[in-house]
């Protein structure tokens, strides 16, 4: 029995977020916001015009920040970027490709051989990253007899990036994916939803016999007489999940048709979300000839190395190396640091309010050494735990909520200096997420300071005393429950305003 | 019926913008006098495949209302009616590129040309037949009709630019817009004794043209003088930013040039262009006149050699079918034009909407296209003719570094019968022996007149430098005013129905 390795390379394309399309000047928006503050796909056939729609006549003219922005994508990668490049035409038909072909890149793309590196250390080659335009899309009403198409997609500038084949398993396959999509939002290139197909992969799979094959020059080889088995392409793989299950699916089938002594062949296959199969498409003789040829109506791209050097300095500090700042600058634990700046915005947003709140306590002077780290801990505490599950709770990004970072600063002082309870805290934040409100507003407006004060304590705290006479001997006797009673009586009695320290300060003082 | 000399639509456009600034006549009655032109003989000549008497009276109502209020009495185009080769997007107008896909394609939006021609409140007369797609050099190849010429309704008028060149001869317009890929503009012009340029490729925008060879297709005016091309030239170009290959060049200001000495002028022949057979003696003898004139008027004349430019019809009948392949995909029944109502899947959407809609010669040139560009065969087809495109290129430019001008016929014959050589497609694409050098170098070329042989018109073409326009109008210029052959015009009586 064989013992066999997958072999898998990605094709992954992504929608760029540019202000406009990629060879017209129609709004590059597919998805807003309704009035409810939902993102909702807007109506057919409403961003498009004669350009988009290949009308007779029309000519593409470039949207330069399409360019800039896979260049960037390019070097946040480690490619080269060549000083030439060109479009060319793909030709095929399909009523969502209004041209009869597809403006493209066939031979010379804007950038080519970088790599990623995986958490273990491992380099996945990229071959290269091309710039082309996405097509329209099909409506298939249910009970139809013809489809429709919506060209309000077509024409928006489309980056595709192809890797070496040098993935070993579904793991190597979701991470690199997950980075990638990742440095697309650092790079602020593209959204990258894969839920709104802004990302969308492809994955080229085989399996082979272990130590009979090399990658070399970007491609799978045999050593000695091996023969190699035959690759299949997976095509609309539309979500990290479907990813996976695609993968996991097709290292098994093949696997196990070689090992019942079956045959593969080369082809296309696409995946099946609810049966979760990979089905044949197309073999690899009925393969398009899509005849390229270089599009006449783009003249050739020069990229001057003085404008690399331009795009080179607008990179953004990359995610691995944010994590590792987090960790170092911040002490966060690793597990903090890593869902932090998973999330670029949420990453953002932390690092603004820590600072405003330690620069704010400083100011305030003689915080003593460690504040600095404990208000950073603070905040990336609060922020982990009840602002991420707030927002969650309301379905809400962190750049749609109308909390803003001076504000949660704001929030986090009164949380480090004990303006507010911890319970008041979480009152809150909720009531600053949803009016938008300054935390002091919302304090002195809801009556949520926390009471520290000995004046208004001692008549509460009296009270507490005197109806609770059993308590306060069983105390006297030494029971350690019994004070934390008594302080639980004076928060309840001051609806959670109370500061439980100073609360169980007067206590002590009143009954020892 | 006689054609009055002294009629509005006779004048030249220099003579029109004259006598509409000096208010000798209103555009109104310009257009009206092309209209009943275009009333009286197009239904003999078949010029237009469209004509838009409404939009063009409102529109020469506007003009005289600008001029009434001395509005932009500095924009040469102004009040003047042109004719507009139907493959040139007309916003509102139909616009069929002469093809039964497009029969009734009403475009939303102008040509970047035809908006300048708009803008500077010209009048559209109507749409010009041509070969369907420009696909032809006799407008045989139109969809709806073959366009006869003025100058004998029982021969071409040349093509693919035809309605335009024999609206324009037949006085049915003041001008008109033409394309030119391989000859498209010049041929014509030079069939129906009109003068019409090609200019260098980037010159003008595209923007708005049904494309058939991008690499290659130009626009340019055809007029009744030199001064009215240039005149048109100048103002039709410039850089548009949404057509990307054109240029940013300074426009040269022609008509200063026009009258310029032309004794220091250095003008080459081809000797590929002159070989003895093949070439009808009376355009020979009328070629070597016009060769003796300039000479005679002081240009240095000698013999270069561009050894390659036998080959440009061979590459040029390689990529234009490429390139056609691609630029007729659209045309698919799906989102405008023709969508055949026999279909039944996806499939025949496509298969019978263009089995229906195309015609033989664009079908011809998909298919030709659609075979070099195959894998296993681009490399030997298109790769190949690019290369030698480019070998045509360079010897071009190299000749041209030792010689100003280059001076060859148009055509080897006078203008041929309907019919003749509709048999044999090939015939037809050896037509354009003599343009395609230029097309595939992308340098400018003019078809001037230059006298008539069994009193049927013989055109001289003279190539230039790219972007070097003014040299080409300066020559053509000195060479017309010396002889003037421009002046002569077709007779338009009912006699002259021969077939």
């Amino acid at each position: 029995m064989s013992n066999y390795v997958p072999v898998i390379g990605l094709e992954i394309h992504a929608e760029l977020a540019t202000k406009s399309k990629m060879f017209c000047g129609c709004d590059n928006v597919v998805w807003k916001k309704d009035k409810d503050g939902v993102l909702r796909e807007i109506e057919p056939n409403i961003v498009c015009c004669p350009i988009c729609m290949g009308f007779p006549g029309t000519l593409p003219a470039i949207n330069e920040d399409a360019i800039k922005c896979t260049i960037k994508t390019g070097l946040a990668l480690n490619c080269k970027v060549p000083s030439f490049s060109k479009f060319d035409r793909k030709n095929y038909f399909y009523p969502d490709l209004p041209k009869g072909y597809q403006i493209s890149q066939y031979d010379q793309p804007l950038t080519e051989n970088g790599y990623l590196i995986l958490s273990s250390g491992k380099k996945i080659g990229i071959t290269r990253i091309h710039l082309e335009e996405d097509t329209g899309k099909l409506v298939h009403l249910p009970s139809a007899s013809y489809s429709l198409v919506d060209y309000n997609r077509a024409g928006t500038p489309l980056m595709e990036l192809v890797t070496n084949p040098d993935m070993e398993s579904v793991e190597e396959v979701q991470e690199f994916c997950k980075k990638y999509q990742l440095i697309l939002r650092y790079l602020e290139v593209s959204r990258a939803d894969m839920e709104k197909g802004e990302m969308r992969c492809e994955a080229n799979i085989s399996v082979q016999e272990r130590d009979k094959f090399k990658i070399e020059n970007e491609e799978v080889k045999p050593i000695g007489k091996y023969k190699l088995n035959p690759k299949a392409e997976i095509k609309n793989l539309n979500s990290f999940r479907a990813v996976e299950d695609a993968v996991i699916y097709e290292i098994k089938r093949q696997t196990q048709e070689l090992k019942n002594g079956g045959k593969l062949i080369q082809e296309t296959r696409g995946w099946d979300k609810v049966a979760k199969k990979t089905f044949s498409q197309r073999e690899k003789e009925s393969a398009h000839d899509y005849r390229y040829f270089p599009e006449p109506d783009l003249p050739p791209l020069k990229i001057a190395k003085e404008e690399i050097r331009k795009i080179k300095n607008t990179l953004p500090e990359m995610p691995d190396a944010r994590l590792a700042r987090f960790i170092e600058e911040y002490n966060l634990t690793e597990k903090d640091a890593k869902i932090l700046t998973s999330n670029k915005d949420l990453a953002d947003f932390f690092e603004r309010s820590a600072s405003e709140a330690v620069e704010w306590l400083s100011t305030k002077g003689g915080h003593g050494p460690g504040c600095k780290r404990r208000t950073v801990q603070l905040t990336c505490n609060w922020v982990l735990s009840k602002l991420s599950r707030l927002l969650k709770d309301r379905n809400l990004a962190i750049l749609d909520a109308k909390i803003t970072a001076e504000n949660f600063a704001e929030f986090i002082v009164a949380i480090h200096e004990r303006k507010i309870s911890s319970t008041g805290g979480q009152k809150l934040l909720e009531r600053m997420l949803d009016t938008g409100k300054d935390p002091s507003v919302i304090i002195e407006e809801e009556n949520l300071a926390q009471v520290s004060d000995e004046s208004e304590l001692f008549p509460v705290i009296d009270k507490v005393i005197s109806e609770n006479e059993k308590v306060v001997s069983d105390y006297k006797a030494g029971s350690k429950n019994a004070i934390s009673y008594l302080i639980g009586q004076v928060m309840a009695k001051t609806k959670g305003k109370a500061d439980p320290q100073a609360a169980a300060e007067i206590l002590k003082k009143k009954l020892d | 019926m006689k054609n009055s000399k002294n009629s509005l639509n006779s004048l030249t456009l220099s003579e029109t913008h004259n006598g509409l600034r000096k208010k000798k006549f209103s555009s109104s009655e310009l257009t009206q006098a092309c209209l009943t032109q275009i009333e009286k003989f197009d239904d003999k000549i078949k010029a237009f495949v469209t004509v838009s008497k409404e939009e063009a009276l409102k529109q020469a109502d506007m003009a005289d209302r600008k001029i009434a209020k001395k509005e932009d009495l500095d924009k040469p185009l102004l009040g003047i009616p042109v004719a507009v080769k139907d493959v040139l997007c007309t916003e509102n107008i139909k616009t069929t590129a002469c093809s039964n896909i497009l029969a009734n394609f009403i475009p939303p939006y102008d040509a970047t040309v035809v908006k300048i021609i708009k803008r500077q409140g010209g009048v559209i007369l109507g749409k010009a037949n041509c070969d369907a797609f420009a696909h032809g050099a006799s407008t045989e190849n139109s969809d709806f009709f073959p366009t006869h010429n003025p100058w004998d309704l029982s021969r071409v008028p040349g093509g693919s630019s035809g309605g335009s060149a024999a609206a324009t001869a037949a006085d049915m317009c003041i001008y008109s817009l033409g394309t030119d890929t391989g000859g498209s503009v010049r041929f014509p012009a030079a069939f129906c004794s009109v003068v019409g340029i090609r200019p260098t490729y980037g010159r003008v925008s595209r923007y708005g043209l049904i494309a058939m060879t991008s690499s290659t297709d130009t626009i340019g005016p055809i007029a009744k003088s030199v001064l009215d091309t240039a005149i048109v030239l100048k103002e039709i170009s410039g850089k548009d930013e949404k057509d990307s290959t054109t240029s940013i060049k300074l426009i040269d200001d022609y008509k200063k040039y026009l009258n310029r000495p032309i004794k220091d002028l250095k003008l080459g022949l081809p000797k590929e262009f002159f070989v003895e057979d093949g070439m009808e003696e009376g355009v020979r003898k009328v070629t070597d006149d016009a060769i003796k004139t300039l000479e005679r008027l002081g240009a240095k004349v000698k013999t270069v050699s561009l050894p390659h430019s036998q080959y440009a019809v061979a590459c040029y009948y390689i990529i234009t079918p490429c390139e056609v392949s691609a630029n007729l995909a659209r045309f698919d029944g799906i989102k405008y034009g023709y969508s055949s109502k026999n279909a039944d899947s996806l499939l025949e959407v496509y298969t019978k909407s263009r089995k229906e809609g195309f015609g033989a010669e664009a079908k011809r040139r998909i298919m030709i296209g659609t075979y070099a560009l195959s894998a296993g065969y681009y490399d030997a087809y298109y790769l190949q003719a690019q290369k030698v495109r480019t070998v045509i290129k360079k010897e071009v430019e190299e000749v041209l570094r030792e010689v100003d001008l280059l001076i060859t016929p148009v055509s080897s014959h006078v203008p041929f019968k309907i019919g003749e050589k509709t048999s044999d497609p090939l015939q037809m694409y050896l037509e354009d022996i003599f343009m395609s050098a230029a097309a595939m170098a992308g340098i400018p070329a003019i078809s001037i007149p230059c006298g008539f042989s069994e009193d049927l018109p013989v055109g001289l073409q003279i190539m230039g430098n790219y972007f070097d326009e003014k040299r080409v109008l300066n020559l053509a210029y000195v060479y017309e005013q010396t002889t003037g052959w421009y002046k002569r015009k077709p007779k338009l009586d009912t006699s002259n129905l021969k077939s």
